[in-house]
């Protein structure tokens, strides 16, 4: 439901977006640098999609980015909290009702016509990638001080393990957002709705 | 594994090489804080900050730089004086443990132990030198630790030596003083902050897994510190020194976060 203003996204919410994007393009394609020196994956990202040009710079862009991220998300997670707006843009929530609207979507049959309101894939796909930041931080706390968090390195499964974590939900929230590219291009005026709120 | 694991040595010593190699070059091309803005602004595909000039490079160098300092102190905050680095059984120990340095292995230092001796300067009440056998009679204890590179691999080692607080003592090392500063036979050098130095755990190395430290691992004598990564642990150490000067680096001089704890 567009509230009487017809604001979609209200202004802290368009920031914290924005300031996201920045920060996990910053991080993933300085991580990208990083994970070369010592790939454990038979592959290398090639240099040219990486930021920093050697191992300390990179780490130095990462090492920056990662205070960007993790206070922006907490900015984003307790203003979600505190107005309400996950419970109201979020749940309710069941895997049935989400099936239905992936049928529904390869269908053609999913309706954008109100932007406000997310349907099951969405939220499903905004909830996933909240708790996969959460991840890639908790893991990423282990790599850079294995030391000084032992509780969370041993639910982790140690150093080692901690490293593949924060590979794959890297990998999973670049994955992300090439779908959400992909549905912001099938459905330009939520580009507009996250730039001018409406 | 242990095939799997030696490849994976070789690529890792290869590809030291040619990160120290390229930076050789670069150091002697240019001076390093303008060739650290070049290597931290290639963004390849993405040069939005390098292909225009709307963004001050240097000041991007520079913001970069004080964010490093901010995570020292952040780091220096979140070290915990008492909280020790997990310890493994001899079985998971990594063999061959890596060697690595800014040289490849053909270059490594050969030191004389009847020759050798470790100086001691600085804001210490003995500066007198060290023998290596006056070193092996101080009371000494060992650890299996995971060694963590910057690179981000990691390898169990088990190293003997010195509890270098209790050498600290014996000196009468000022223990208020911020750094103490390694100068190393290969022209390393780096620098920790005194309340690692003291960490139960740092240990001045004089043995690798039950026999006295091969040239491979800095003979005579390595500081091993599991609460830091690799390049903040000197190896052919030659001169300790206590100080309220900030010494810098090898590779902390060239962006390295300076702490580099874990």
């Amino acid at each position: 439901m567009v509230s009487d203003t017809g604001l979609i996204h209200p202004r802290w919410v368009r920031i914290t977006h924005w300031v996201n994007a920045a920060a996990v393009i910053t991080l993933a394609t300085s991580g990208w640098r990083i994970y070369d020196a010592s790939p454990f994956f038979p592959f290398a990202i090639p240099t040219q999609f990486t930021l920093g040009g050697w191992l300390g710079g990179a780490i130095q862009w990462h090492f920056a980015a990662m205070w960007v991220l993790a206070g922006n998300g907490v900015i984003y997670l307790a203003g979600n909290l505190i107005s309400g707006r996950l419970g109201r843009k979020f749940f309710p929530w069941s895997p049935r009702a989400c099936l239905a609207d992936v049928l529904a979507a390869l269908k053609g049959k999913l309706s954008h016509t109100d932007p406000s309101h997310y349907n099951m894939v969405q939220r499903a796909a905004y909830l996933f990638v909240m708790l996969d930041s959460v991840l890639l931080v908790l893991s990423g706390l282990v790599l850079w001080k294995s030391v000084q968090f032992p509780l969370l390195r041993t639910l982790l499964g140690g150093y080692e393990a901690a490293r593949r974590e924060h590979f794959l939900a890297m990998a999973a929230l670049v994955a992300f957002v090439g779908v959400h590219l992909v549905m912001v291009a099938l459905v330009p005026r939520t580009l507009l709705a996250m730039i001018r709120g409406r | 594994m242990r095939k799997n694991a030696s490849r994976q040595l070789i690529v890792n010593g290869e590809r030291l090489l040619e990160d120290a190699l390229k930076d050789m070059g670069r150091h002697l091309e240019q001076p390093t804080r303008r060739a650290f803005l070049q290597r931290s602004l290639s963004l390849g595909g993405l040069s939005l900050l390098s292909g225009c000039s709307i963004v001050d490079e240097s000041s991007v160098e520079e913001a970069l730089m004080k964010v490093s300092r901010f995570n020292d102190k952040a780091q220096a905050w979140l070290f915990d004086p008492q909280r020790l680095a997990p310890t493994y059984p001899d079985s998971m120990i990594t063999r061959p443990f890596p060697f690595n340095a800014y040289y490849d292995e053909d270059e490594i230092r050969e030191v004389d132990e009847a020759a050798y001796r470790l100086e001691v300067t600085g804001l210490v009440a003995d500066k007198r030198a060290w023998t290596l056998a006056e070193l092996r009679a101080m009371p000494q204890a060992d650890q299996i630790t995971r060694h963590i590179c910057v690179e981000g691999w990691s390898a169990i080692g088990k190293w003997g030596g010195v509890p270098f607080a209790s050498f600290l003592r014996r000196v009468g090392a000022d223990l208020s003083a911020k750094y103490v500063g390694f100068k190393c036979v290969d022209d390393y050098y780096t620098s920790i902050d005194m309340p690692t130095a003291l960490h139960p755990q740092t240990l001045l190395t004089l043995t690798y897994d039950g026999q006295p430290l091969p040239p491979r691992y800095g003979f005579p004598m390595k500081l091993r510190m599991p609460t830091k990564l690799g390049y903040k642990n000197p190896k052919y150490i030659q001169a300790i020194f206590v100080t309220n000067t900030y010494p810098g680096g090898y590779w902390e001089d060239q962006g390295y976060n300076w702490f580099g704890g874990s």
